[in-house]
């Protein structure tokens, strides 16, 4: 059990507590109203707005703290908060504070979660991102996605030793449930969630593996699913969205002008679009790669973790994960993750902000990468990204296309997993800062993997050599390996 | 007059419209002006002289951090949206 005063006083000695916010239920909307629209949304009382806290963890604390009276006591999701100003919103599909446009987040009791989440309770569970349910922002059980998450970490030993590094781990959600990216969780959350609300439709802005989930997922749940996907993408990702029968439209545009249509729907149709007016609970799926990390080492933070970058949601959802943890008292030490970012060149405004100092992101125009699926120009947590980075002491980088190949094809050959450009990203990004001395060679490094190669192969027709063609004939296979590995032509 | 296209979160603060003619010539302008005729809608928009961080603000399709910035010249033939920026990813 935790207990605030207690929490207080350990971790946050100086925290600044808001006046007591909370909700009147009463006033509250019924949560299927949300399905038409945002009209719906009932009064919301003020509380004090948060001082910036440079640390997650007094953040969530000070969020917690506001829940005010015995009402809501007994919700474990308790509704959204504005991350700027505090604001309190009833749960809704809702995704930003009409008071600064602020991103919204959903708050936990975190009382309520200790009563019955615990690592005999999450060990006890199936393998799923569900054995975490108690904070993720459903009120009952999932209805979407049942299967996803609970992939490998793998201890990826070869890979070290090319590295020149102790203790790595590849986080590899290429093998995700059901549509191999780590996207899978994202929705599975937005749309049991989307169920709950009872819309019927639902959406998505893509650069690819959102479409898929969506797609695969909304067709498994018996939802009507509109998916909205830049013109030109890779093949294997609009298949992928189109045979699970999803109305799939190419925007001719880039992945920020498909996002911004989508914002329009969102209001214009009333659809829940996960990434849109969902955004809240969708990003809280992203958490549970940060809980089956720590899980799988033991409960404990890792040194160093090494996340792409396309929004900027997901890194920021894995350090809040070990800091939710942290705070529930079921980690073996304190969370000193250093959480560094991966982009790619042709579209690096975050790893630009932070390699600059910046405080402001600066949007990239055109985009231009092989990495496609973290081809977001103008990311929405892109501040918030840039801000953990430094407050960690992590750091971000970017790598171009030939140097993405290269990474691909090194975690192919050295731990046999074939991620899609992305990851190439997030390898050829950590190799650099291990160069850099960023990442000390003998800490523990997490690299997250973030989707599956065979979505993108079109970079890689033209860079891999065409596999050798000879008769059936052993004398040409013998000269072949003659050739090839002359050690073994002897036997 | 240009047009300035009003979001729904946003339109207790317009009076209900959806949309409202403004004269100016630059996004700057029809802002000041936008904000004299519904103040609390100013509000949400701005802190201080500066657009607030999450506020997107396009001239047709173009966003202006890509333009002028509030400097961005305006038409009398076009359109401005206010897009909240947290969104995709």
């Amino acid at each position: 059990m935790v207990s605030s005063d207690r929490s207080q006083q350990s971790l946050v000695p100086n925290l600044p507590i808001p006046i007591s916010g909370g909700i009147d239920r009463d006033k509250q909307a019924n949560p299927r109203d949300s399905s038409r629209g945002l009209s719906s949304r009932s009064p919301v009382q003020i509380v004090r707005p948060l001082v910036a806290q440079p640390d997650e963890i007094a953040r969530l604390l000070a969020i917690w703290l506001m829940k005010g009276d015995e009402q809501v006591a007994a919700e474990r999701v308790v509704g959204l908060a504005c991350r700027l100003c505090g604001k309190r919103y009833p749960k809704e599909a809702l995704n930003f504070c009409t008071d600064d446009f602020g991103p919204l987040e959903v708050v936990y009791d975190y009382d309520e979660v200790a009563k019955t989440f615990s690592r005999e309770t999450v060990a006890g569970r199936a393998r799923s991102m569900w054995r975490y349910l108690e904070l993720l922002p459903l009120d009952g059980e999932p209805t979407v996605g049942r299967h996803v998450g609970r992939t490998p970490l793998v201890r990826a030993d070869r890979l070290a030793r090319a590295l020149g590094v102790s203790e790595l781990y590849i986080k590899n959600d290429a093998v995700n449930h059901p549509t191999l990216s780590f996207k899978d969780r994202v929705v599975g959350a937005a749309l049991s969630k989307a169920v709950e609300f009872g819309f019927q439709t639902v959406g998505c802005a893509s650069t690819g593996n959102l479409a898929n989930s969506v797609a695969a997922n909304a067709a498994a749940a018996g939802l009507e699913a509109y998916v909205l996907i830049p013109d030109g993408l890779e093949q294997g990702k609009v298949l992928g969205a189109m045979i699970h029968g999803a109305r799939v439209v190419a925007v001719e545009g880039n992945y920020d002008q498909v996002n911004r249509l989508c914002s329009q729907i969102a209001f214009r149709f009333g659809w829940g679009f996960v990434n849109v007016n969902l955004r809240p609970f969708y990003a809280e799926g992203s958490k549970t790669v940060g809980f089956e990390i720590a899980e799988d080492l033991g409960w404990r933070a890792p040194d160093h973790v090494v996340v792409p970058m396309a929004g900027g949601s997901l890194i920021g959802k894995i350090h809040k994960a070990f800091k939710e943890l942290e705070l529930l008292g079921m980690l073996n030490g304190p969370v000193l993750t250093k959480m560094h970012g991966a982009q790619a060149t042709g579209c690096n405004p975050i790893s630009a902000t932070v390699k600059n100092g910046a405080s402001k992101v600066r949007p990239v125009k055109n985009p231009s990468t092989i990495a496609k699926s973290l081809a977001i120009g103008d990311p929405a947590d892109g501040y918030f990204a840039s801000k953990l980075i430094r407050e960690t002491g992590g750091w971000s980088d970017d790598v171009d296309d030939e140097s993405i190949i290269d990474a691909m094809k090194l975690l192919a050959e050295t731990e046999g997993i074939w991620t899609e450009t992305a990851g190439g990203v997030t390898l050829a990004v950590t190799q650099r800062l291990i160069e850099q001395g960023r990442i000390d060679r003998d800490e523990s490094i997490v690299v997250c993997i973030t989707g599956n190669g065979l979505k993108t192969q079109e970079p890689l027709l033209e860079r891999l050599a065409r596999p050798v063609v000879i008769k059936p004939s052993l004398e040409e296979f013998e000269a072949l390996v003659e050739k090839f590995t002359p050690a073994l032509a002897t036997v | 007059m240009p047009l300035v296209r009003i979001p729904t979160p946003l339109r207790p603060h317009s009076g209900g419209l959806d949309k409202v003619e403004v004269a100016g010539s630059t996004v700057q302008e029809l802002f000041d002006q936008l904000g004299a005729a519904y103040p609390a809608l100013r509000e949400r928009l701005f802190d201080g002289a500066e657009l607030r961080r999450f506020v997107n603000v396009y001239v047709n399709d173009e966003d202006i951090r890509y333009l002028d910035d509030l400097a961005t010249p305006v038409a009398p033939t076009d359109e401005v949206s206010i897009i909240p920026a947290v969104a995709g990813g």
